[in-house]
């Protein structure tokens, strides 16, 4: 069977730092019609360059990739809303895209008349909204809402509509980008199920691009990586190229004592690791975290302590560990599978109880944790705050 | 169904697609008109008010007033005539010049054959067309004028036909043009309000009948509408060389339009 999707190199170029900037005024270009106007030399920006993959029928390829990869350009060329520079496409079925859902929606047009106007841009006859139109009510919950302005819905209620036509949709490839970004817990945890059996089910082939490698890990079967315009990795395993993704985003995230800022001591390196002793700064839930703490021993008063605080993104304290120091390198392991999905930081004193303290920093190391497969990994997507650590503790009946 | 998607290389009419789409003119006329109406309290009525109250001004000033000669046709049915015609091409121009600007959010977003937004655009302004038309007969009526409403069938359709066609062009080519060059958006109402008066829709075209301006006249696919729609009950007599010679203009200008739009349409996502 030939491939569903075939991008051959694909290029798209734009012109950047000249006209292209501003919106162009007739004004300027009859005041001086002669000559090119006085403006720096356009630059030529490849959003994409040469990219080339094949997408077999039913697969669900995740596209991801850092700000400025390229990804939407790919999309928005896909969904043909604009025209690649060189190279083309090959499509064997009809695609929708999702870039934003909820396109076309009228504020003082009704849910109902906004379902059929909504639903009729996305590319759906009116015959099928007819068929779907009460799954798509019943999806969105706003049956008691159907025959009221757009504009009384809330920004929830407008989302769930607008996805509730959007996943009715029945292209041979559908194109999302993003769209889990905001509603209600429950509501994102019926968009994901609804995506999983769209994808896995019904064997649509389905496009997503999304920053949470949680949901890619969980709904796609591969991965196209896309740095700077170029197709990185395609891989085959979604794993794989999230892997790569994660490895992209390490800087340098040790803390390094200077001397300047804290008075004391002792302290010369602090970083976080990989257990082969790499500082990164993204991991996942299955990797263990290794916090190295590299020290000058001799100059340490005896019995001080090392106490070490796992900030989460709103710098509260999830744990604390403590520890005499008696070497020069102290290394704390944290186990895979205890923090969740976030931003976390840590936080060190070195003192000696009751009163003397040596050393302190703040909200240092900064490392990012992504779940790729716990169970609570479909609450990452919308910001719901299950916690900052998986429970130790099992259903018993 | 198999389609490549790149760079556009040679000129095409995309009719196969709009066929495609063509649910979707109805949507966005559909949609333009719900919302046109949806605020206004008296709703409809306004379709009908406004070429009323037109008609009552013009006929204050220039009948009374400046006794401008009307055919020997009572002045309010001469410039409702005028009016209605006028109305689908000045509301028709405006909003389908204007409409790919306002649908920009769209336009960026989800694929569709681009000329649906104009065309429907002018869809929409033929909707309130309807509205004045009535209003027109009611006062043919009402003026108990001898109407041969035969001829009010074959004369009109092809009147609104010219309008429609010179609309569209016009239309989508400055369509194409808004999208480029933004400060053309100042320039359209000025523009239009310039072709009322270089129109016949206040006075007879008659009295130009010598020279360019004669000639002007006779190639006006909107003077040549005006004209038709205000015989088609007055009965007056019909240049009919000039309406075909001015449904050739209107081709042109039509022909212009939509290669224009066809040629800028790929890049309207980047510049919008």
């Amino acid at each position: 069977m030939k491939n569903i999707l075939e991008v051959k190199h694909l290029t798209k170029e734009f012109l950047i730092g000249g006209a292209q900037e501003k919106y162009l005024a007739l004004r300027d270009v009859l005041s001086n019609p002669f000559k090119k106007f006085k403006q720096p030399p356009l630059v030529k920006f490849k959003a994409l360059d040469d990219v080339s993959f094949d997408v077999a029928s039913g697969d669900s390829v995740g596209i991801i990739g850092r700000n400025g990869a390229g990804k939407s350009t790919l999309l928005k060329i896909l969904s043909r809303i604009t025209p690649p520079t060189t190279g083309k496409v090959i499509t064997r079925g009809r695609i929708a895209s999702l870039l934003e859902v909820g396109t076309g929606f009228h504020m003082e047009l009704t849910g109902r008349e906004n379902i059929y106007m909504n639903g009729s841009i996305l590319g759906m006859r009116k015959k099928e909204i007819d068929r779907h139109f009460d799954a798509i009510v019943d999806f969105s919950g706003v049956e008691k809402f159907l025959d009221t302005p757009l504009k009384r819905y809330s920004s929830g209620m407008q989302l769930r509509l607008a996805f509730a036509v959007a996943a009715h949709l029945e292209p041979e490839i559908l194109i999302i980008d993003e769209v889990l970004a905001v509603g209600d817990a429950e509501f994102q945890k019926k968009c994901l199920g609804k995506m999983d059996e769209v994808s896995i089910n019904d064997g649509r082939t389905v496009l997503f691009v999304s920053h949470h490698m949680g949901t890619i890990a969980q709904l796609c079967k591969k991965v196209l990586l896309l740095e700077k315009g170029v197709v990185l990795k395609y891989a085959d395993n979604a794993m794989e190229g999230i892997d790569q993704y994660l490895k992209l985003n390490r800087n340098n995230p040790s803390y390094v004592n200077d001397g300047t800022e804290h008075e004391v001591i002792g302290v010369k390196r602090i970083s976080v690791t990989n257990t082969e002793g790499e500082a990164l700064s993204d991991f996942t839930n299955k990797d263990e975290i290794v916090v190295d703490f590299e020290l000058e021993y001799y100059q340490i008063p005896q019995n001080t302590s090392l106490y070490v605080s796992i900030l989460n993104q709103y710098k509260m304290p999830v744990f604390s560990e403590e520890q005499i120091i008696e070497a020069n390198r102290m290394r704390l392991k944290i186990f895979p599978d205890f923090l969740v999905q976030g931003n976390y930081s840590i936080s060190v004193i070195l003192h000696l109880i009751p009163s003397e303290t040596y050393f302190t920093a703040e909200d240092i190391c900064p490392f990012h944790i992504t779940d790729i497969d716990s169970k609570m990994i479909v609450y990452n997507n919308f910001n719901h705050n299950y916690g900052n650590v998986f429970g130790k503790a099992k259903w018993i009946s | 169904m198999e389609y490549i998607i790149e760079r556009q290389h040679k000129f095409s009419l995309g009719l196969k697609e709009l066929i495609r789409y063509r649910e979707l003119f109805y949507f966005f006329t559909w949609r333009d008109i719900k919302v046109k109406y949806k605020q206004a309290a008296l709703g409809f009525l306004w379709a009908v008010l406004q070429p009323l109250l037109m008609m009552l001004i013009f006929t204050l000033i220039f009948s009374k007033g400046l006794k401008v000669s009307s055919e020997g046709i009572p002045y309010p049915v001469f410039a409702l005539s005028g009016l209605i015609i006028w109305n689908i091409f000045s509301t028709g121009l405006l909003s389908s010049a204007n409409s790919m600007v306002t649908n920009a959010s769209i336009i960026k977003k989800i694929y569709f054959p681009r000329l649906i937004i104009p065309m429907s655009s002018i869809l929409t302004a033929l909707f309130d067309f309807c509205f004045a038309l009535l209003v027109y007969i009611c006062v043919v009526i009402w003026y108990s004028h001898s109407t041969d409403w035969l001829r009010v069938l074959y004369c009109l359709p092809v009147s609104i036909l010219l309008t429609v066609f010179t609309t569209f062009g016009l239309g989508t080519f400055l369509a194409a043009f808004n999208v480029k060059y933004r400060d053309f958006q100042y320039v359209i109402p000025f523009m239009i309000q310039f072709l009322l008066f270089v129109n016949p829709v206040l006075y007879s075209s008659k009295i130009f009948q010598e020279g360019i301006l004669g000639w002007f006249m006779r190639l006006n696919p909107l003077a040549n509408a005006i004209n038709l729609s205000r015989s088609a009950f007055t009965g007056s007599p019909i240049d009919w060389m000039g309406v075909l010679y001015s449904f050739g203009v209107a081709l042109v200008l039509f022909l212009i339009g939509i290669y224009t739009f066809r040629k800028t349409e790929a890049y309207f996502a980047d510049l919008a």
